[in-house]
């Protein structure tokens, strides 16, 4: 197996009030992982540990081999420009232009000429099925869907290996939401990223995930494929996946 | 209320409800039951608060030092490394916070200027030292005003910006999304506002001490007929360098109290937009304080340098 991500005995607490409580769970190379759970039950908390935005109360992460804790500057930088992240209301940097927000890493961390960067910009828009001349706008003048499709390009801009998402498809259309999961393989297929994600669209989750983990009372009840999951009996489970609507919408998944 | 009246009343004697149509019966019904299982939500008392605010201010007070820590790491990072300044963001925080403010200071330090000769006017016609007006102003101006005004302003201005700039940046998650590419917010956001802050404040404050002596000139060639040319000459022999320097000595100083409270209240700014207004209202009330109370601190040690 190839892990890319290892978390291992997470535990976490915001003062008296415990989030995690011991969540173990890996992740493997080239697929696409979703972290599911209510709200309230440290999803969230979870991705942003492993995107070092917060330290865990005890535990440790592993990411590409690199263990979180005490990681040195360096480590911690070199992993970074091995991720792309998005957040769940875009996060663009409001003062720049959307192109900008795609070249703003290239131009720090890289010695791409100007003209060579202008190219990469496009053909990352271009990837996330953006107008070209959308890039000259101000990310509040665009709307909630090419926010995330402009985040997402940006997130892909120093090609990583690994993409985190954060509900990538809440506040999008029906139809929106579908384009998007399916750039989201199309894109694991091109270029053999790993995505892990937080969802709560039951279409993605039985369309495209490969492996999930269900976060329930402060830990992981359930990891694996849907059909794994699936044998579950905690009370989340049945009631997420096993309602009468499931049931009707995925019948040939859902026993 | 209703049913709290029902409910004592029953206690006594009983009571029967007639003429309610069907839906009240329902809400009434409705109320009865959620009624039934309210607890009131626990009220502190007087002790528990003062308790609450003192691990409040302390958890502040820690918070306030830490962030000093980071931002002298990131000013020593950047002199060992000058080549990492974010420069264009300085230029643009200067034109902000400098450029922009000129109209506004040199009118507050004009009027100030005018005030103050006025004021003294009165007093000095009483003696016969019309001329004195010269020395009141221009050394008061140099010396306290111009640097005390301008921070003053430049602190509800700038220092209300810088927190409601990072502010909102935190709220939509921009500093978050900063953090995962690896740019440090530091040397990305306080740093060049820091800086500019820095250089714009000092000529801020050169600008405002000419209005002010000019807006004193003003004043005392209305009220006492003095000439400008006479107000001149006079000004050229009791002004002084050191009642400049020491002014312009201060500029430094108040820019890096605003740019350092502006910062740290955006920082400080949680999830909601409440907390944005709070935070930018204590960076201004902080700003200003300090200010002031920083210009205290150094009249004291001036005056007792003997400078």
């Amino acid at each position: 197996m190839n892990k890319i991500i290892e978390v291992d005995g997470i535990v976490t607490r915001f003062g008296t009030r415990t989030i995690h409580d011991g969540v173990n769970l890996h992740i493997n190379k080239n697929e696409i992982y979703a972290i599911l759970g209510e709200s309230g039950s440290g999803k969230s908390v979870l991705m942003k540990e492993l995107i070092m935005l917060l330290e865990p109360t005890a535990g440790e992460v592993s990411i590409l081999g690199k263990k979180l804790n005490h990681i040195s500057f360096k480590d911690a930088q070199s992993i970074r420009s091995d991720w792309g992240v998005l957040f769940q209301f875009g996060a663009l940097f409001s003062s720049m232009t959307i192109s900008e927000n795609i070249a703003v890493q290239l131009k720090e961390y890289t010695n791409i000429s100007k003209k060579m960067i202008d190219r990469l910009v496009l053909s990352k828009l271009a990837l996330v099925g953006l107008d070209s001349h959308v890039g000259n706008l101000y990310p509040s003048q665009i709307s909630g869907g090419m926010v995330k499709r402009a985040g997402l390009a940006r997130a892909l801009a120093m090609e990583p290996k690994l993409l985190f998402l954060d509900e990538p498809t809440s506040g999008l259309d029906p139809i929106g939401a579908r384009n998007f999961d399916a750039l989201i393989l199309e894109l694991r297929d091109l270029l053999g990223i790993t995505v892990v994600m937080i969802t709560h669209d039951l279409e993605s989750i039985f369309g495209m995930v490969d492996r999930m983990a269900i976060l329930a009372d402060k830990r992981v009840v359930a990891e694996g494929s849907l059909a794994e999951v699936l044998q579950s009996t905690h009370p989340f489970v049945e009631e997420f996946f096993k309602n009468d609507y499931t049931k009707d919408r995925f019948r040939d998944k859902v026993i | 209320m209703f049913i709290d009246y029902l409910r004592i009343f029953r206690d006594v004697v009983s009571v029967e409800v007639v003429g309610y149509s069907s839906k009240q019966r329902d809400m009434y019904e409705l109320l009865v039951d959620t009624n039934h299982h309210i607890v009131l939500p626990y009220k502190e008392n007087f002790v528990e608060k003062i308790g609450e605010n003192t691990v409040d201010i302390y958890t502040q007070i820690v918070d306030f030092i830490r962030f000093i820590g980071e931002m002298f790491y990131a000013i020593f990072h950047t002199i060992l490394h000058p080549r990492e300044m974010r420069l264009k963001e300085m230029v643009y925080h200067i034109h902000q916070s400098g450029f922009n403010a000129l109209l506004i200071v040199g009118l507050t330090a004009f009027l100030v200027g005018m005030v103050i000769a006025y004021q003294g006017a009165v007093q000095l016609a009483k003696f016969g030292a019309d001329i004195f007006i010269v020395d009141t102003v221009a050394i008061s101006m140099t010396r306290e005003l111009g640097p005390m005004i301008t921070a003053i302003v430049i602190a509800g201005r700038s220092g209300s910006a810088y927190t409601a700039e990072i502010g909102a940046m935190k709220i939509t998650e921009e500093i978050s999304a900063m953090r995962t590419m690896g740019f440090d917010p530091f040397s990305f956001l306080v740093l060049p506002r820091l800086f500019a802050l820095m250089i714009a404040l000092p000529l801020l404050i050169f600008f405002a001490d000419i209005m002010g002596i000019i807006g004193g000139a003003f004043a005392s060639y209305m009220e006492l007929g003095i000439s400008p040319t006479m107000f001149i000459d006079r000004l050229y022999e009791v002004l002084e360098v050191k009642h400049y320097l020491l002014g312009m000595l201060k500029g430094p100083i108040f820019a890096f109290v605003i740019a350092t409270i502006g910062c740290y209240r955006g920082f400080g700014v949680s999830d909601n937009t409440e907390s944005l207004g709070l935070q930018t209202t204590s960076s201004v009330v902080n700003g200003i304080f300090l200010v002031i109370a920083f210009d205290a601190l150094f009249s004291v040690i001036f005056t007792e340098l003997g400078v």
